[in-house]
């Protein structure tokens, strides 16, 4: 078990006008090599709960657990933790402060207080990895294309080599072409380095072209967590928190309605499209 | 821990303090002041006090949160405290070493401590119970006459809701900024003023780039709905005075009169200290 969550609870502002219970009795375990998708609605507390996971938020009540060990120990170092737990908030092209691309993505392994060859291997690397080419090393991050700038401040994270990449719709805003850049980009990361994933996304679509887990969060609690292709059979229970399933599901239920005898389970285009002519060359 | 600040907000609840026309509380604030500085008598106080704590009894805005605004200004009332305690010439009462607590001293120390929470306390909760929008519309009106004499007073009011609006999407910002840095191993607590400073730089660069965007789309806004200044501009929601603020007026002035009257008469009433 990397990460555990026992009974957290999270309240804003207590004592006042604006007080809000941000999360609610959360529980769960992640293993290490996990990919883990979190949706649910806007104000749900997706948000809040990532920010729990490396520490910048601290619980009201519960524990939270990395690696076996109590974050919330008076001796447990945030630090080490916050290295660990690479977390890139939404917009993350808005922290972006240096003068050139490879100071800014410097910035991070530098505060972990590796030698100068580590940190240069690090950021040539993290860079190499969200396709930045070395004739932008030196420009500022503020000329870059949106998409550029976006890529260069998930390489500021990725360059502290952390063991959980979590990431905060790392694509809104994008398009189409840039979000499927940077969604394989991660994918590829998860797969070759074996580091656990946590993607907080709106697309059902997304989340059922990458993830293997889902996590749905409604009003602060943690409703649902299963596998995706449980999650998306439950559609009308999602639908009940305004939330949906993938198109796809829909179309196959559809046909299946209609006395096809697809499989539903099915959550990408790719795999529909397989499973329908499959079962037309049955029949 | 930004959070904390509430001097300057706004506590939404339903009071009668809250429906009241900005103009009146913007009036009603200056009146309170002036009767806490200008009337220094014991009598005057217990009036003031009475005032005081009945409209903060009426705006149903919690004690505790009132009182947390006082926490912005601890310094400067214990240095007040401590200059007139110790540095007012008269009658000698305890004398430690070289320094000596006098009787004058001790008013003066009494009075300005007073006046000093009672102001802002008075003045919060003007703007615990007034949005941002009414105090500048209030201002807007009262300062009108003021147009006629060159004075951009629309303009200001304008500059002044804008940066109102935007204190909470900046300090949001800020909270956000330094919660990305802090996800990359900043670190904003430790070492010395230099590196303190220079810990800065990751926080600075990106709010002010992040102003700047803002303010630029704004300003794009703002002229896509033909905004061109204050003149011939009508309100939404023109202010007006209702009963209610009349009767309020009535109270205002009852106060005053009541304060005055009991300044003039201290010397008839039996004296405390």
């Amino acid at each position: 078990m990397q990460i555990v969550f026992e009974n957290v609870n999270y309240v804003y502002s207590s004592g006042t006008n604006f007080e809000k219970h941000a999360l609610k009795d959360i529980n769960f375990k992640i293993d290490k090599g996990e990919f883990i998708g979190i949706i649910g609605h806007t104000g749900s507390g997706k948000s809040t709960l990532i920010q729990h996971m490396n520490g910048l938020i601290k619980a009201t009540s519960g524990k939270v657990y990395f690696n076996g060990e109590d974050i919330y120990d008076k001796n447990y170092d945030m630090r080490i933790l916050r290295s660990k737990v690479g977390l890139v908030f939404q917009y993350p092209e808005h922290q972006l402060f240096e003068t050139t691309v490879y100071k800014d993505v410097s910035f991070g392994p530098k505060n972990l207080g590796l030698d100068k060859s580590e940190v240069d291997r690090r950021t040539c690397e993290a860079l190499k990895m969200v396709g930045i080419g070395e004739e932008l090393y030196d420009a500022s991050p503020f000329e870059l294309s949106g998409g550029q700038k976006r890529r260069v401040a998930i390489a500021g994270i990725l360059a502290m080599e952390p063991e959980v990449l979590i990431l905060d719709e790392p694509t809104a805003g994008l398009d189409p072409r840039g979000r499927d850049e940077i969604l394989d980009q991660v994918a590829k990361l998860h797969r070759e380095k074996n580091i656990t994933v946590i993607l907080v996304t709106h697309s059902m679509e997304d989340a059922a072209k990458y993830v293997d887990r889902i996590f749905v969060m409604n009003d602060g609690r943690l409703v649902m967590d299963e596998a995706k292709v449980k999650i998306f059979s439950r559609y009308k229970e999602l639908e009940a928190i305004h939330l949906a399933a993938p198109q796809v599901t829909y179309v196959m239920n559809a046909l299946r309605e209609r006395g096809l005898p697809v499989n539903t389970e099915v959550t990408t285009v790719e795999e529909a499209k397989k499973e329908i002519l499959k079962v037309f060359k049955k029949s | 821990m930004i959070r904390d600040i509430t001097i300057g907000q706004y506590y939404p609840a339903d009071s009668i303090l809250h429906r009241l026309d900005p103009r009146l509380k913007l009036n009603g604030t200056l009146l309170f002041l002036i009767t806490i500085f200008l009337f220094d008598t014991f009598y005057g106080y217990i009036a003031v006090t009475v005032f005081l704590v009945s409209i903060i009894k009426m705006s149903k805005v919690p004690l505790k949160y009132i009182m947390r605004g006082l926490k912005a200004i601890i310094v400067i009332l214990l240095f007040t405290v401590i200059f007139n305690m110790f540095l007012t010439q008269g009658d000698v009462l305890i004398r430690l070493g070289f320094l000596k607590i006098t009787k004058q001293g001790l008013y003066s120390t009494v009075f300005m401590g007073i006046r000093l929470i009672y102001l802002i306390l008075g003045s919060s909760l003007m703007t615990f119970t007034t949005t941002p929008n009414q105090l500048t519309d209030g201002l807007e009106k009262l300062l009108s006459p003021l147009s006629r004499i060159k004075v951009p007073v629309h303009e200001i009011a304008m500059m002044m809701s804008i940066a109102l609006r935007f204190i909470p999407i900046l300090l949001e910002e800020t909270d956000k900024i330094m919660k990305a840095q802090m996800a990359r191993g900043a670190d904003f607590e430790t070492g010395g003023v230099i590196k303190r400073a220079k810990s800065l730089v990751p926080l600075l660069v990106p709010l002010f780039v992040s102003a700047f965007r803002r303010a630029n789309d704004l300003a794009m806004a703002m002229e896509a709905r033909c905004y061109h200044g204050g003149e011939g501009r009508t309100k939404m929601k023109p202010l007006h005075y209702s009963t209610r603020d009349y009767a309020a007026y009535g109270i205002l002035i009852l106060y005053l009169a009541s304060v005055i009257v009991i300044s003039i008469f201290e010397h008839r009433l039996p004296t405390v200290l």
